[in-house]
């Protein structure tokens, strides 16, 4: 299962890192074959405007990884300083800072993101700050309850009475102990992210045509379900894989990097 | 004391949601009234509209006034139909309750027997088979499983209507798209929870009673073992209540959900604004009411913990 994952996770990999060096022409019309089923030359077939599928299936894992990553960088920037600050300094600040994420996780799954994109409009830039705004609150969280705990540990303790500056502190002292669990939960973050950026665009809400997006793709393959079902079995299980590799990695990187079991 | 902190908190998020969401249209870029209406809007009715909405006011008085409409549970109006929204939730809101009740049972009617399976054969293949396909299809989103089941049920099979919601049996797709989800988690949680009590003392003292092993386990280890369960059950039917966003959109179900996302391609913003303020109340509700059951219903749960 191990081997299995990390094949289609390298296979992914390599079609994000050298897609480019294939020439896709993800957005070339092809009249004649129009909802084609899979043959020689679109190994994949073409969808309703004749695009070929395999073409856009790389340029759409592309540019979700590169949403993936970059809204993963910018909310765990944001959640862990807002934890580290909470769980710091405690008290009054702690408490108005959960207050506000308490707010935040009152919005169930990607409503909030959904709300966001609707009014910001759609578009890619649009789509990484809806789900950047909405994002950052787990990383507050779990950094909070970590630093909390790290806050009176000897050591912090041992370099405040020597006089360390709080950021000295909070940077030497409370954030690499914090490093690990932070790369798991980046690694669950990225597919969550990428589910959510596929929800959004799905909705119409992220990347906007031509640009390939599994989710539009998804929508698509839905709309011409009953005369070229291969579509949106082909998108579906491409994007099965990709989900289930990194979430595959993100536990062979917990149990490596042994952090709370618990998830 | 608990109940007293509880409500506290609760009034806190419901103020914090109700700002959010009114803070929502005015995060529209340049001028909402103009994006709303469209650029060959008249300047009588951009006029109107900008004094309906209450946007020529401090955002101060404009928070007061949504507020004090709320109240008398006034949403306003959709600028598109110009029916009240509260009608338009009135009809839609009990077709998404309806499809998140029968996804709920249907996650309890395969999870909870599934996760019994699994615990009563713990580390064998069974175990090993169930415990791994729930864990990874409870990972795959909904606009996944929704067009699988979709092609399967509906193209391939031909069982099931496709979409709409013309027949009785319209709703078994999307409640299986939902449910499908749900049951996983409740397959594991159930799994967990009663290989943890299955080792405790008076299961031991049950079995040395000569008591039937189906008595042990349904009458005393399920018992202690479903409490947990609640707060799952709590939990997820928050992102059952989101799930639906993108489930009625797949099967043109005509819940809550799709008339949020209708009212984004309309940019129909006051009915958006609604739409996602009565879903997250929702949300907060339930959990409110999760917790509230859950420490009723455990005895070993302190009050005021």
């Amino acid at each position: 299962m191990k081997k299995f994952a990390s094949t289609i996770l390298i296979f992914w990999l390599l079609a994000v890192l050298f897609g480019w060096l294939l020439q896709l022409t993800p957005n070339l019309i092809d009249l004649n074959a129009i909802l084609s089923t899979p043959n020689a030359q679109h190994w994949f077939g073409a969808d309703d405007l004749g695009r070929d599928i395999l073409a856009r299936v790389l340029a759409g894992v592309q540019i979700s990884f590169s949403v993936a990553i970059v809204v993963t960088i910018i909310t765990m920037a944001i959640g862990v300083s807002v934890g580290l600050v909470a769980g710091f300094y405690g008290g009054k600040v702690d408490q108005l800072l959960m207050q506000i994420t308490d707010v935040f996780l009152a919005f169930p799954g990607i409503l909030l993101a959904i709300a966001f994109a609707a009014v910001l409009g759609p578009g890619l830039v649009n789509l990484m700050i809806a789900l950047s705004i909405t994002g950052w609150v787990s990383y507050a969280r779990l950094t909070r309850g970590q630093a909390l705990g790290l806050r009176n540990r000897q050591h912090v303790l041992a370099a405040e009475s020597l006089g360390a500056t709080v950021p000295r502190m909070i940077f030497k002292h409370i954030l690499p102990l914090l490093a690990s669990i932070l790369v798991v939960e980046a690694t669950y973050s990225l597919a969550s992210v990428m589910i959510a950026e596929a929800s959004l665009s799905f909705l119409g809400l992220g990347i906007q045509a031509p640009n390939a997006s599994w989710g539009a793709m998804l929508r698509d393959g839905v709309r011409y379900m009953l005369v070229a079902p291969h579509y949106v079995l082909i998108v579906g299980l491409s994007l099965m894989s990709l989900i289930l590799a990194i979430n595959l990695g993100g536990d062979y990187l917990r149990d490596k990097l042994d952090v709370r079991t618990e998830k | 004391m608990f109940l007293i902190k509880k409500i506290a908190s609760f009034a806190t998020v419901i103020f914090g949601v109700l700002l959010l969401t009114f803070l929502l249209i005015h995060l529209v870029p340049g001028d909402p009234v103009e994006v709303m209406l469209g650029e060959s809007a008249s300047t009588a009715d951009r006029v109107a509209l900008r004094e309906d909405l209450g946007l020529n006011q401090p955002l101060i008085t404009q928070f007061g006034g949504y507020l004090n409409k709320l109240s008398s549970g006034d949403f306003g109006q959709s600028i598109h139909t110009k029916t009240p929204i509260i009608e338009m939730l009135k009809t839609r809101y009990p077709a998404t309750v309806k499809l998140a009740l029968l996804s709920l049972l249907i996650g309890l009617c395969i999870g909870i027997p599934l996760g019994i399976y699994a615990a009563l054969k713990a580390n064998h293949w069974q175990d090993i088979v169930v415990t791994l396909v729930s864990v990874r299809l409870s990972a795959m989103p909904a606009f996944w499983l929704g067009p699988m089941l979709m092609l399967i049920f509906a193209v391939w099979l031909g069982w099931l209507p496709v979409s709409g919601m013309e027949s009785n049996t319209s709703i078994i797709l999307p409640a299986l798209t939902l449910g499908f989800g749900l049951s996983a988690i409740l397959t594991r949680m159930t799994r967990t929870s009663l290989l943890e009590v299955l080792n405790d003392d008076y299961i031991r003292t049950a079995r040395a009673k000569g008591l039937s092993e189906k008595t042990v386990i349904l009458r005393h280890a399920l018992r202690a073992a479903l409490l947990p369960i609640i707060t799952i059950v709590g939990l997820q039917m928050g992102s059952l209540l989101a799930g639906t966003v993108i489930t009625e959109t797949i099967f043109s179900w005509d819940g809550i959900g799709r008339m949020l996302v209708e009212s984004i391609e309309k940019r129909d913003y006051p009915v958006t604004q609604a739409c996602v303020l009565v879903v997250a109340l929702s949300y907060v509700l339930v959990n409110l009411v999760t917790d509230v059951l859950y420490r009723l219903a455990d005895p070993r749960v302190k009050f005021g913990g």
